[in-house]
């Protein structure tokens, strides 16, 4: 019998500082028996356990994509006890991960299909692991237009600059970074709410499903607007977050409603959540 | 104690209907014998669900912090010393609250009554003058009430409240001659390891629920200190070292405050006597400081407070 | 299926036999309450008891239990790698458990066994133990076992029932393991009159539940109707949010996980843990969905008697116990909420 508390052991290899607060780390894991690899088969949304022995696990989002071999992005927000250890590390320690974990995004629903991702801050996660899979050239062709907006509050509060950047320079994706504010002379993309660069750069709602991740407040403001673009709930894709321990459905504290964030989800359509208790 | 209930349901219909609060908090009948359940309520027209007997010992002190409106609360001699406490640890306001004082000559043990049935199923407990009747399907007993208090309520030296705006009957005699701390002077008496065998036994069917933390007033922390995880101060767990360390703690905590309403021994589901710590704490404060908590509206309790005649001999 | 009775100055016998091969677990009097505890020769288990103020689910699902185990020590090659402490599990016969009791382990077994995940540690204590119930002859006043497909001698769960018949015990198998561990039992053949007096007593049993409760619109009720509801409020007022009611429920099985060191070793344990904890769901950010005492006892009773209903579609997350009628230390009253709940219509006036 398998057991799921288990976490396959891992390594980090590298650290990185992406945010001007310091408080995001990006890490990069490599599993130690190279066969756990292969069982730790994901599709980007997923999330995974990130255990460190001693000071307990947490849930992240995976932020690299299946179609990076060899190791596991995470991004991790410091923020409690699990975090602010794991941010005191260093590569070459080892630590455990745990999963894949959770739905992924709909990939069937999403083939053949615009995507439009709207993202805040840190919540951007899931959404790297998502556009690397997608550009990839076996992958590309099968989804159609991709849009981006993705904001933060500061230049320096962005993830992933680099590969924004990169992503930036690319005619088959349309980017659209943008800051809440910057005195930054030599910022040259937008300034503006991520809700109202989303209105900005309307995108369209024809054949297209939205994948929308970021703080509460931004989720709030951004409804509206792609309800007004002419989303419906079955169009708009969210990815919650709630308390969780096991993250395998059985400890029983994610659970809005009937469901549980970590097994039946992160992955929600907006119509299921209006069906549930907002309790997350 | 049952010709009170009218009086405290005039007096909550009272005072809501006139506006001086804007909240009622008391008891309704339970749905168990010997139970009652606390209520609040906002409309005059709801103060004929008040009930009032024997079986009120909750401490309903316990539901007036962190609330914003007027309350009317109902309270006898030892829930109203946890009203002066809240009042003198600023967790209420003095003109937030609208005592109804009850005079009290004890409360009814549950559980105490449970075994004098034998465990056998009861039906109902009527309260007579003299004292109670327990009713079942094949057999009735009848007790005198002394013989059925609450521990605490056998040895209470303040029955009537110590504050009120309201009374709804005429004090009662306040018991003489009571020794309070016997069952304590048993335990200091013992030799270490007969002490520590005693605690651990004390607290052997702890299931760690927090009964007996979240029915007292005293525990109105925001985080209790068992639940901080930075640092983690005690464990989770039901080892029996960290049970005890949260026993302990809470008992510390409560020292030179506790009034001895027994309501952490009434919550208990698993009927530990919980009173056999924090009544040493409250020997020791009347040993050392000469402080019965709540009784002063105007002076703070002793560990709260620097004098420079307090006693120092524990200081080594 | 095969029967045989044992008189009672007998069963301990029984027990004895049954001790060479299982851990036996009997209720035994504890002061003022009755525990199921390992049973040891030099006691006397106890037949005639309502129910154990503990439900036996920590037989499956223990308090504290010790998960992973792993060393710190920067020495070693395996430091910091969580792995299973290795680990026996004993047969074990559970004596005496309440039918009740034992459906609520079949209605965990949903938590802890699904399609993708099962819980290795609660199955294998599960299956290693076999479920000798005990009939009620006489349920407390607060059993509503009845209402919710239980009863005082529900089968459910159970490898064999035992029937007391006044100085005697019938035992019934119900399942392959409870022909065995019966095969192996000195009793003799229930006589006719032996079954009829069993009847007799299964028929007074029944009628001697009280309490009913309804539930059966529950279903139907839309779930944020419900979750909108207005008595809420007035139904947690008196809660004083402690773990009372979960911890002795026999169908609550939410448990936290937390690592515990010491020097270079350490353990990933688990302890019972309790969605009436404001803590419960509290994030790391400091956002807290429940945070209100109100939004927690709404979800204990929505979660056993309308997200289960809904999860399943095979009835509510509840067996009628009454443990937590009796012991909620303010009196709040799980049949109250669910006629409440069962007879909520939204009131759609204007006022």
């Amino acid at each position: 019998m398998k057991n799921p508390y288990v976490p396959y052991p891992v390594r980090i290899t590298e650290i990185i500082t992406e945010t001007e607060d310091r408080n995001l780390k990006t890490f990069k894991l490599e599993f130690l028996n190279p066969e756990d690899e292969g069982k730790f088969a994901y599709m980007p949304g997923q999330f995974a356990e990130l255990s460190i022995a001693g000071k307990g696990e947490i849930p992240i989002g995976i932020a690299s994509a299946p179609t990076e071999k060899g190791y596991l992005v995470f991004t991790v927000n410091k923020v409690g006890l699990v975090t602010s250890h794991l941010h005191n590390m260093k590569p070459g320690e080892i630590m455990g991960v745990r999963g894949p974990l959770g739905n992924s995004y709909p990939w069937d629903r999403m083939e053949g299909k615009n995507v439009v991702i709207i993202a805040g801050g840190f919540a951007f996660t899931t959404l790297r692991s998502s556009i690397v899979y997608m550009l990839e050239p076996r992958n590309r062709e099968k989804f159609k237009d991709i849009t981006v907006v993705y904001g933060a509050r500061t230049p320096g509060m962005l993830l992933y600059k680099d590969t924004l950047a990169a992503w930036e320079q690319r005619d088959d994706i349309n980017m659209h970074i943008t800051v809440d504010a910057t005195n930054d002379p030599t910022w040259k993309y937008n300034v503006g709410f991520v809700p109202a660069i989303t209105e900005q750069k309307a995108p369209s709602a024809e054949n297209a499903l939205a994948l929308v991740c970021g703080p509460p407040i931004m989720i709030k403001f951004t409804q509206p607007v792609l309800s007004k673009l002419g989303f419906t709930p079955e169009q708009i894709i969210m990815s919650l977050e709630n308390r969780m321990k096991c993250g395998i459905g059985i400890c029983g504290r994610c659970n809005i409603g009937t469901e549980f964030v970590c097994k039946d989800g992160p992955v929600f359509t907006l119509e299921q959540l209006n069906r549930l208790p907002k309790e997350y | 104690m049952l010709k009170y209930a009218d009086k405290i349901r005039q007096e909550a219909r009272d005072l809501l209907q006139s506006g001086e609060v804007d909240v009622f908090v008391g008891f309704r009948k339970g749905t168990i014998p010997m139970m009652n359940e606390p209520i609040l309520i906002r409309d005059a027209r709801d103060a004929e669900k008040l009930h009032w007997d024997s079986n009120c010992g909750i401490n309903l002190a316990n539901y007036l912090t962190k609330r914003k409106e007027r309350m009317g609360v109902v309270a006898v001699g030892c829930h109203s010393r946890n009203i002066v406490t809240h009042i003198v640890e600023n967790q209420i306001s003095r003109d937030q609250v609208v005592v109804v004082g009850v005079p009290c000559e004890g409360m009814l043990d549950r559980r105490r009554i449970h075994e004098l049935a034998g465990r056998r199923e009861i039906l109902e407990v009527l309260e007579e003058e003299s004292g109670i009747v327990i009713r079942s399907h094949d057999f009735e007993q009848r007790h005198n009430k002394q013989d059925v208090l609450q521990e605490n309520c056998a040895i209470c030296i303040h029955r009537n409240p110590v504050i009120w705006d309201r009374l709804v009957g005429e004090a009662v005699k306040e018991q003489d001659g009571i020794d309070r701390y016997e069952d304590i002077r048993a335990v200091e008496a013992m030799a270490p390891d007969a002490r520590w065998s005693f605690f651990q036994q004390l607290i052997e069917p702890c299931i760690r629920c927090y009964a007996c933390r979240n029915a007292c007033p005293l525990c109105y922390c925001p985080t209790c200190f068992v639940d901080e995880s930075r640092p983690q101060w005690v464990g989770k767990s039901i080892d029996p070292v960290d049970t005890l360390t949260f026993h302990f703690l809470r008992a510390y905590h409560c020292a030179g405050r506790c009034t001895d309403c027994g309501a952490c021994e009434r919550a208990c589901p698993v009927g530990i006597k919980v009173r056999r710590f924090t009544k040493k704490l409250e020997k020791d404060i009347l040993e050392l400081y000469g402080w019965e908590a709540g009784l002063s509206l105007d002076e703070r309790p002793p560990l709260d407070r620097y004098r420079p005649d307090d006693p120092e001999e524990f200081i080594k | 299926m095969a029967a045989k009775v044992v008189s009672k100055d007998r069963l301990n016998s029984v027990l004895s036999h049954w001790r060479k091969n299982y851990r036996v677990y009997a209720p035994v009097q504890k002061d003022r309450f009755v525990q199921f505890e390992e049973w040891e020769d030099r006691g006397e288990p106890v037949w005639e008891f309502q129910n154990s103020r503990l439900s036996p689910k920590f037989l499956m699902e223990p308090q504290s239990e010790i998960l992973l185990e792993f060393s710190l020590d920067p020495r070693t090659e395996d430091s910091g790698i969580l792995k299973e402490r290795e680990r026996v599990y004993p047969l074990q016969i559970v004596v005496g458990i309440r039918p009740c009791d034992a459906k609520a382990v079949e209605l965990s077994k949903r938590n802890f066994v699904s399609q993708e995940y099962t819980d290795s540690y609660w199955v294998r204590r599960y299956e290693t133990t076999v479920f000798v119930g005990l009939g009620c002859n006489r349920p407390c006043p607060t059993c509503f076992c009845t209402s919710v497909g239980c009863g005082p001698f529900h089968e459910e769960g159970l490898d064999v029932l035992m029937i007391d018949l006044g100085d005697r015990f019938l035992f019934r198998s119900l399942t392959g393991k409870g022909r065995d561990i019966l095969a192996e039992m000195d009793g003799e053949t229930p006589s006719a009159d032996d079954e009829k007096l069993a009847l007799q007593i299964r028929e007074e049993g029944e009628r001697h539940i009280v309490s009913r409760v309804s539930w059966d619109r529950i279903p139907s009720q839309d779930l944020m109707t419900l979750f909108d509801a207005g008595f809420w409020e007035d139904v947690a007022f008196s809660c004083i949010n402690c773990g009372t009611c979960t911890f002795l429920c026999p169908t609550c099985w939410c448990f936290d996980i937390q690592d515990e060191s010491k020097g270079v070793r350490g353990i990933r344990m688990r302890n019972w843990d309790s969605c009436m904890f404001p803590l419960f769901t509290l994030h790391g950010s400091g956002h807290n969905p429940r945070a209100e005492k109100f939004q927690r006892v709404r979800q204990r009773f929505m979660h056993k008697l309308k997200y289960y209903v809904d999860k399943y579609g095979d009835g509510v997350a509840c067996v009628g116990c009454g443990r937590c009628v009796q012991f909620c230390p303010v009196n709040i009253d799980i049949r109250e909420v669910a006629e409440k709940m069962n007879n909520y219509v939204r009131c759609e006036c204007k006022v």
